[in-house]
């Protein structure tokens, strides 16, 4: 279940309601679960609330590993490229 | 004028013709029509095959980006003529109006069709008006048929597909559902996403120019989105697809995401869908982009004779998907 | 689109899928190594983008009961179906639950056909709006969810409060993941070596939430993203525990997921709801596993505001999808699945709701395509 999508954050008024953008899409969600988020941060939205902060650092670590793990795969077995 | 549509509009009476005179034909305005007979008589007509079509327009809302009830009757029903083939010539507009309907409302319906049958070199000739009691009819509804002339040594049917031809789409789909989606009541959202009705025969007409011979057969993707043409062309052959290839634009991606919709099943008003021949598929692309109306045209497929009967989706990670038939409107979803 | 293109990446994927299938060869069974997506955007995404196949034959994967529509009972459905044919109420609600079957195959679409006033809306501020607009109506918000929605619903009514807009009330069916996935291991129907836990969930009640499982029951947990990447990555880390015999819980979705969670959406459950039993379509009654209510708001509770009393019906008979929400079979298990059940014809929630297992595999796997040339059926639906 539950739909979240990660969303820029581009405007936040008093009463704790961000304006948040993805793509080009642009709507009014409620910052009251992530009163830390700041304008330019990424967060989760699910039904017009954010219900977590993304955390960059944490994504680029996740991207880091994966690609690693490529590279590894590489080395040891040059030639074993499934193509599915 | 009353600044409202009455009941006693539709009954025939003094309101009705002031109604035609003052809005219909004033907006409308061509020899046929400006006759106002029981029917148009249409002589002239270039040589070859009659074609014809019609279609019934509810949309709400009524106006919705880039366009309205009103461009959507004329563009849908000239786009029916074109992907058979026919240059469209004239058309039937019959209303049915919301006692209570704004006039103001109306005539920028009216307004807009005027407009849109003059870019597309088509004509209103005929047409009908009705009223019913309030809250029988959404604010308007529009029927229009229309009436085209296929040239000789045109014959486009899904019954010339043959495997190894290629599909190809005139631009981005998804476009018209998403923008009329975003508004709706109780979404919130705001994107300066279009909808893409737009009247495609100029377009269709230099591709059949282009490759005569060549192009198997069209169909606009409008309710039921790409997916559902291209489901209505198999029986014989199968269709496989390329996800990687189906231009989306970024905002109906982003859209999709937010509503938990595919792009592959939104509606489009602007949209064809093209099985030409593989050797002429070159071409065809290159003529296509060079149209105002096809600049990101793309081939997204090809024609097969295996799995006949279903249309296939060659995913981003090499994975294969049938892409059914859709059953009901999509929804959108939080889960 | 940031954070969902990097992980879409077909090279990676390929790279990740290639690892799981060499990190399963390595172990002594023969078997398939069998997991359980507990949540249904994980069923839908894992169709969705074809990740199933490539993951055959090291991995097994059955959906698990988490998808909300799936598991509202028929009974609590028909109680919404009556709240919105009720003078002067309107429904506003999810999409996802408007085709749902009730009892006698009723639903919210239907009784919109016949003049109820539903909205479909995108959120439950959305609902409050409309309840601001039109005040001489009743505005009842159909609260279906778990954790990941129950906060925004929470978080409407007390906005609902302090702005004073008096017509606003939420039928509540809320319910609590961790229960559920006790509730299947203690039945003990299916043998599962991992479980992929829900990653937006989690964002909400943490991932420590999800401790018991390598601590009472052995079994490892990873947390996961709805992306391909985050996907393929959390099985690759739950094959890994299973082959090592180290059960753990593992964050993969650590970009949105901490170990506490998100405090203020917890304080917003629990100031306006409090834990109580409730009835989960295909399970029956699990303590301590639905959301109601806190007395302080029983001027809202739709419940209370507006009993209707609803006469509990079977389900449809044949119809198999408690079997399949508690993952003892896959829909392919189920006689109806196709040659009745069908998105044209949905017999149960499964096949109706977008991330039901039955839809899902319906719609995006029902015949893969070497199984479709096999068999050559013709088409039934």
């Amino acid at each position: 279940m539950c739909l979240a999508i990660p969303v820029q954050i581009t405007a936040i008024d008093e009463q704790q309601m961000a304006t948040v953008t993805l793509g080009g899409v642009e709507r009014h969600i409620s910052l009251i679960m992530t009163p830390e988020a700041q304008v330019g941060d990424y967060v989760l939205v699910h039904t017009g609330y954010a219900i977590a902060v993304l955390d960059p650092d944490e994504a680029q670590a996740s991207l880091e590993a994966f690609a690693t793990l490529a590279a590894i795969q590489e080395e040891l077995e040059p030639c074993a490229d499934e193509i599915y | 004028m009353a600044d409202q549509i009455l009941l006693a509009h539709g009954s025939g009476g003094v309101l009705s013709h002031e109604l035609v005179r003052d809005v219909f034909v004033r907006y409308f305005s061509n020899p046929w029509l400006d006759d106002l007979g029981d029917a148009a008589v249409l002589d002239a007509l270039p040589p070859g095959r009659l074609a014809l079509t019609t279609d019934s327009y509810v949309v709400q809302p009524l106006f919705f980006p880039g366009g309205d009830i009103g461009k959507l009757a004329v563009c849908g029903t000239v786009n029916d003529l074109a992907v058979a083939g026919a240059r469209p010539l004239y058309l039937t507009a019959g209303f049915i109006l919301e006692e209570g309907l704004p006039l103001e409302t109306l005539e920028r319906v009216v307004a807009s069709m005027a407009e849109t049958t003059r870019a597309a070199g088509v004509a209103i000739v005929t047409g009908d008006t009705k009223v019913v009691n309030h809250g029988a009819a959404d604010g308007l509804f529009i029927n229009t048929a229309g009436v085209g002339v296929v040239p000789p040594g045109v014959a486009l049917s899904p019954a010339h597909l043959q495997p190894g031809d290629a599909l190809l789409v005139n631009g981005p789909v998804g476009d018209h559902g998403l923008a009329v989606m975003l508004q709706r009541e109780g979404m919130g959202f705001a994107s300066t996403l279009q909808s893409d009705v737009a009247p495609l025969h100029g377009l269709i007409a230099a591709l059949l120019d282009a490759v005569p011979g060549q192009v198997r057969c069209l169909r606009d993707a409008t309710r039921g989105g790409l997916a559902s043409v291209l489901n209505e062309w198999t029986s014989q052959i199968g269709i496989e697809i390329e996800e990687a290839a189906i231009p989306v634009r970024e905002e109906v991606r982003a859209a999709c995401e937010f509503l938990g919709l595919d792009p592959l099943y939104a509606a489009n008003e602007g949209k064809v869908v093209i099985a030409v021949a593989q050797a002429a598929a070159d071409v065809a692309l290159a003529t296509l982009r060079a149209h105002p109306l096809g600049r990101d045209a793309a081939r997204i497929g090809r024609v097969t004779s295996e799995h006949a009967g279903r249309v296939v989706l060659r995913t981003l990670y090499g994975a294969r998907r049938i892409i059914p038939m859709l059953t009901g409107a999509q929804l959108p979803r939080i889960c | 689109m940031k954070f969902i293109d990097e992980f879409r990446d077909p090279a990676l994927a390929r790279k990740l899928v290639a690892q799981i299938h060499h990190d399963a060869a390595r172990r002594a069974a023969s078997h398939p190594i069998r997991l359980m997506e507990f949540c249904g955007g994980h069923t839908h995404a894992i169709s969705r983008f074809g990740l199933r196949e490539l993951l055959t034959p090291a991995v097994e994967l059955r959906s698990g009961p988490g998808c909300p529509v799936c598991v509202t009972a028929a009974a609590d459905l028909d109680r919404a179906i009556a709240l919105a044919d009720a003078p002067g109420v309107i429904l506003a609600t999810f999409g996802d639950m408007v085709r749902v079957p009730g009892s006698r195959r009723q639903t919210l679409q239907a009784a919109a056909a016949r003049g109820a006033d539903i909205r479909i809306v995108y959120s439950p501020l959305d609902a409050l709006d409309i309840a601001r607009q039109q005040p001489q109506r009743e505005v009842v918000f159909l609260g279906v969810g778990f954790e990941t929605t129950a906060p925004g619903i929470a978080a409407a009514l007390l906005q609902a409060e302090t702005e004073g807009t008096p017509n606003f009330s939420v039928l509540s069916l809320h319910k609590l993941t961790p229960p559920a996935m006790r509730a299947i291991l203690e039945a003990g129907e299916v043998a599962l070596e991992g479980i992929i836990g829900p990653g937006h969930v989690s964002a909400v009640i943490g991932s420590a939430a999800w401790e018991f499982l390598p601590r009472e029951y052995a079994i490892p947990c990873a947390v996961a993203g709805f992306e391909p990447l985050d996907i393929l990555s959390a099985i690759g880390a739950l094959v890994q525990a299973v082959v090592a015999g180290e059960p753990a819980v593992v964050n993969t979705y650590a970009r949105g997921v901490r170990a506490e969670g998100n405090p203020v959406a917890q304080q917003l459950l629990a100031r306006v709801f409090e834990v109580g039993p409730a009835d989960w379509r295909g399970f029956g009654a699990i303590a301590n596993s639905g959301l109601t209510l806190r007395e302080s708001f029983a001027h809202r509770d739709a419940a209370r505001l507006f009993p209707v009393e609803v006469a509990s019906t079977p389900e449809p008979p044949g119809c198999r999808c408690g079997d399949v929400l508690r993952g003892v079979i896959a829909p392919t298990g189920c006689a109806l699945f196709r040659r009745v059940c069908s998105p044209r014809n949905p017999i149960g929630p499964c096949m109706v709701s977008a991330e039901g297992a039955c839809a899902a595999y319906f719609q995006y796997e029902r015949w893969n395509v070497e199984t479709f040339e096999r068999s050559n059926v013709s088409t039934g639906a």
